[in-house]
């Protein structure tokens, strides 16, 4: 069996940890092609060779791909894929954007974050915010999947599969891309982070998000919120954490002012350790927390910071 | 303009699932139902394009089972005008997939012709993300996924969506479809009088079988789990203590 994966390629650059967790779920299914598109794509199809599983890549340049549209995108991979039983990505937003409208132009269904392969038609997918898994298998022709990342260890590297250009498909021009707001920063990915320390609605203002970025500083970490926070202001909104934000499974998670609402648990309670610091003895989040510390934040978060490291 | 909402009836976002002992799915017998938080706030922006002149009519739309008619009515006393409920599962159990929710949604665009479509990014049942996206490539129309801000103007629309990365403006050429992420607006709630003024508001229903649509599940749901239980953590007093901690399970 054929699969197309396609590759998160942001800028011209390879998502490396994505696309790589990807590969590893495609290749319990067969042979790995991986379609790395974009304005320009040639570098991270080269970076998408290297990776182990990876049995061929294809490279799609053209300025239609630039933003990763989903009408441009979805019709070059529509006219790939013939050659393929299954079409896959890693679960991000510019996938879930892309893939259900793959599937429609296919008329097929769409399976989003997968979180398990159990054999060629049949996955394991998270429903009700992760609260039940369905195990569903497929009877449309072509399988077309998003894998939750978290779940997947990262294929290594050391491939060197072959590189070879297609074309673009008709561009059906309805929509154009504007501007991005994309947040620099030096701070690790949130979803491929090792430590991830996460504040709430407890914090109570976007300067004092500072003691929870001080303290993720300190450890190396990323920044998660809750979508409370978010929705406050007082982190943006790439930095939401659950059901309908990121889904992260670090080896340490720090949780503070975070209530633990089962939209928030549905992001991050797949992480190894799992540190809740909140001033409620009741608070959910103690629930599922491997360390529980009854205190108040900004007591407790900076004597933390200045004890670790 | 017509504005078109699909609002779906789900479980409460405040019910803790349970899992059927049998695996068979998860129990829905006498929870409370409510309308998909993200299609609230679908309704709230369609109602806030009426108020502001740009749409003339707000439909609101779902598939599923006859109960469906009080998620409907819901988004009447919100204020859309008028409501289609297409009957196409007879068991609340039955839960009819994105795919089959967009053909029968295309229909009702041919039939209805709005320029716009505005749907909730995800449904909190089947967490699938899909429905929009899916109706979009049907219709061959534009799409325009996890709003945060809409501006619609005439023939286009400037949309601005959450992704991973950040934000990211894009312009699509309308008639189009809009996917609603949380922070779009606040909807708002229906007031009495409007609740009463909801029963009175035109409701039609339908069946899948009068769109032609044929509901039958592409994914056969094999079995339905328990995730996981986390093992029993403890409580620690102090900071010092769970720093110690920490390093004991080389975490830090
Ligand atoms: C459709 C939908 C999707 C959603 N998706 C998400 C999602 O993806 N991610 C998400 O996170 N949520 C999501 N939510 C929201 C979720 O239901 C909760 O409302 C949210 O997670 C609460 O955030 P919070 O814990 O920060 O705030 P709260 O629930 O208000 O909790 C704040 C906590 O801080 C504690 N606290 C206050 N002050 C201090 C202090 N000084 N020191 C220590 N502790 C303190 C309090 O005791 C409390 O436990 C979603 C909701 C809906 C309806
Ligand atoms: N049965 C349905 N009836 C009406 N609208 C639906 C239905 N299913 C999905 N939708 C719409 O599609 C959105 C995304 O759902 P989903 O693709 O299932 O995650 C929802 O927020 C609704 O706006």
């Amino acid at each position: 069996m054929a699969v197309l994966l396609l590759a998160e390629v942001n800028n011209g650059e390879l998502a490396m940890d994505a696309t790589a967790k990807a590969v590893t779920a495609a290749k319990a299914l067969g042979d790995v092609t991986v379609l790395a598109a974009g304005a320009s794509a040639a570098a991270a199809g080269d970076a998408a060779a290297k990776i182990d599983g990876v049995a061929k890549v294809l490279v799609a340049e053209d300025a239609s791909l630039g933003h990763r549209l989903a009408e441009p995108t979805a019709a070059l991979i529509v006219s790939l894929a013939g050659d393929y039983s299954h079409i896959v990505a890693p679960a991000t937003t510019d996938a879930k954007n892309v893939m259900p409208r793959v599937a429609a132009l296919l008329d097929v269904m769409v399976m989003s974050d997968v979180t398990a392969v159990v054999d060629a038609d049949t996955f394991e997918r998270p429903i009700y915010a992760g609260n039940a898994i369905q195990t569903v298998k497929s009877s449309d022709a072509t399988k077309v999947i998003t894998f939750r990342t978290s779940t997947f260890d990262a294929a290594g590297e050391g491939g060197s599969a072959s590189v070879e250009t297609v074309g673009a498909a008709d561009n059906p021009g309805l929509s154009e891309w504007v501007e991005d707001k994309v947040a620099e920063s030096d701070r690790p990915e949130l979803t491929s982070a090792g430590i991830v320390v996460s504040g709430g609605r407890g914090v109570g203002s976007e300067e004092d998000f500072k003691i929870i970025e001080a303290l993720a500083d300190k450890l190396g970490a990323a920044v998660g919120a809750s979508r409370a926070a978010v929705d406050s202001g007082y982190a943006p909104n790439d930095w939401q954490v659950g059901q309908t934000g990121k889904v992260v499974a670090p080896e340490l998670y720090i949780a503070a002012g975070i209530s633990g609402a089962i939209q928030h648990l549905a992001g991050m309670k797949d992480s190894k350790i799992i540190v809740a610091i909140n001033k409620d003895e009741e608070a959910p989040i103690f629930q599922v927390a491997d360390f529980g510390l009854v205190a108040d934040l900004f007591e407790a978060v900076p004597a933390l910071t200045e004890k670790l490291g | 303009m017509k504005v078109l909402v699909p609002v779906k009836r789900v479980i409460d976002y405040n019910v803790k699932v349970r899992v059927k002992a049998d695996g068979t799915g998860v129990d829905l017998a006498n929870v409370k139902m409510s309308m998909n938080p993200f299609d609230e706030i679908a309704v709230e922006e369609a109602i806030r394009l009426k108020e502001a002149g740009k749409a003339d009519e707000v439909i609101a739309v779902s598939i599923g089972v006859k109960q469906a008619q009080e998620t409907l009515r819901t988004a009447l006393a919100m204020g859309a005008d008028r409501a289609i409920l297409v009957v196409a599962a007879d068991s609340v159990d039955q839960d009819i997939e994105p795919l089959a929710v967009a053909k029968i949604l295309a229909k009702i665009v041919e039939e209805e012709q709005p320029g716009l479509v505005l749907c909730g990014k995800q449904a909190i049942d089947n967490d699938m993300n899909a429905t929009g996206q899916m109706l979009s490539a049907l219709l061959g129309w534009s799409q325009a996924t996890f709003a945060s801000e809409v501006d619609i103007d005439g023939d286009s629309a400037v949309v601005t969506r959450e992704v991973d990365g950040g934000l990211q403006t894009i312009k699509v050429a309308t008639p189009t479809i809009i996917s609603v992420d949380l922070r779009l607006n606040e909807p708002r709630y229906a007031s009495l009088p409007n609740i009463m003024k909801a029963k009175k508001k035109p409701l039609d229903e339908k069946t899948a079988a009068d769109y032609g649509v044929d509901v039958t599940p592409r994914l056969e749901v094999v079995k339905t789990s328990e995730p996981s239980e986390r093992a029993a953590g403890i409580m620690v007093g102090s900071v010092d203590e769970l720093v110690e901690k920490l390093k004991e399970a080389g975490a830090v």
